[in-house]
């Protein structure tokens, strides 16, 4: 898996590796509240088919009771209103408005029914016989249309909510799947590198150490050595003029140490 | 998503396309707009067995895509039954397309679009 997902291109320094780090932290909190997000969304999500399905089966019963009173009017006015209807209609009574509500940090449209007073297309209709009908009729129908409504925002809520949750789901899963091990890749692999660089350092140091300790065991070992040859010389044989040492010359003293 | 906040603030209408007694019946309600203007547009569409799909294909097209001040297009379900792939296709949250059912063909939810996604995501 690890080796699938590669890592960031960056150089392996401490730098990078807390900014890495960082990164691996801020992925995570982020990839808690997507996933949060997303949870409070499905539930709200399943709680919306859950409504348009009942919805949907009183819109069944509502509309069979519209269409019986329909019947109704068409019975007790005699012939057959649709036409009439149909070219009376000219300004909208039932109108809707939307409003919204916030589902964390989507907004979900919700049609709110309302009737623009002043307004009747149909106010002479039925005016020979079934007025009362008509005007049963109108109540019922105003009424299915509120529950089509209401569907009808139910439904949008619906859609919105099935896109947003995609997104998120895609996103969490892209965080976790994606992001995550890249990044913990990317640390393991800078950590690797910066133990590489330390071991090569540590042997560095300690072949320079060697180094120097061999050198300094080796002119220990000369200075002893000029030592003794300076101790034995007056010792055997007559001590002789020493040669006056050419102090001008190019020769020099060796470095007294004491 | 934020083009959409703006734009359904106008959107206070519905639309209906439908058999006669469904048409008629919504008008009842208090649905039925006529635009101003010489290019007087009506919100609403009786198909009977004479009407050509493509009139209600064009229909469609003009509530869900061209008019915007609709919020909700309402469509018999054996109408939207004869432009299947065009509900189907139709995935905009605005209008919001709603399948109602009309006295002689009773209410099939196996074939309504949202439903099926419903039943689909339940995995019935």
């Amino acid at each position: 898996m690890s080796g699938a997902v590669g890592r960031e291109p960056v150089f392996p320094t401490r730098q990078s590796l807390g900014l890495m780090k960082s990164k691996l932290k801020g992925a995570e909190t982020g990839h808690s509240l997507l996933k949060r997000k997303s949870e409070a969304l499905t539930k709200r999500f399943r709680e919306i088919t859950r409504r348009i399905d009942e919805a949907k089966q009183k819109m069944g019963r509502v509309m069979q009771i519209a269409a019986f009173s329909l019947a109704e009017v068409s019975y007790a006015v005699g012939g057959d209103i649709g036409y009439q209807i149909q070219e009376s209609a000219k300004q909208a009574r039932f109108r809707v408005r939307a409003k919204h509500e916030n589902v964390s940090g989507v907004l979900l449209p919700q049609f709110e029914s309302y009737t623009q007073e002043g307004v009747n297309d149909f106010g002479l209709t039925g005016l020979g016989k079934g007025g009362q009908q008509i005007q049963r009729c109108r109540e019922t129908y105003a009424r299915a249309v509120e529950t089509l409504v209401e569907l009808a925002s139910l439904q949008t809520a619906f859609l919105i909510l099935d896109e947003v949750i995609k997104v998120v789901n895609r996103r969490v899963n892209a965080i976790e799947h994606v992001i995550i091990p890249r990044t913990e890749n990317t640390i393991k692999y800078i950590n690797s590198e910066l133990d590489e660089l330390d071991r090569e350092e540590f042997y560095r140091l300690k072949k320079v150490s060697n180094k120097k300790q061999r050198d300094t065991a080796a002119a220990d070992a000369e200075i002893l050595a000029a030592r003794q040859q300076a101790e034995e010389k007056p010792r055997n044989g007559t001590p002789e003029e020493p040669e006056a040492p050419d102090v001008l010359g190019e020769q020099e003293d060796t470095d007294v140490i004491f | 998503m934020a083009a959409s906040a703006a734009t359904h603030k106008e959107r206070q209408f519905l639309a209906v396309i439908g058999d006669e007694d469904s048409v008629t019946g919504l008008l009842l309600a208090g649905i039925g707009h006529v635009t101003d203007g010489p290019d007087a547009q009506r919100n609403f569409l009786v198909v009977d067995s004479k009407t050509e799909t493509s009139e209600i294909e064009r229909a469609f097209q003009s509530f869900t895509q061209d008019r915007k001040d609709i919020a909700v297009v309402l469509i018999n379900q054996h109408v939207a039954e004869r432009i299947r792939h065009s509900v189907d296709a139709f995935a905009e949250p605005f209008p919001a397309v709603l399948e109602i059912p009309s006295k002689d063909h009773p209410y099939d939810p196996e074939k309504d679009s949202v439903l099926k996604r419903v039943r689909r995501l339940f995995g019935e």
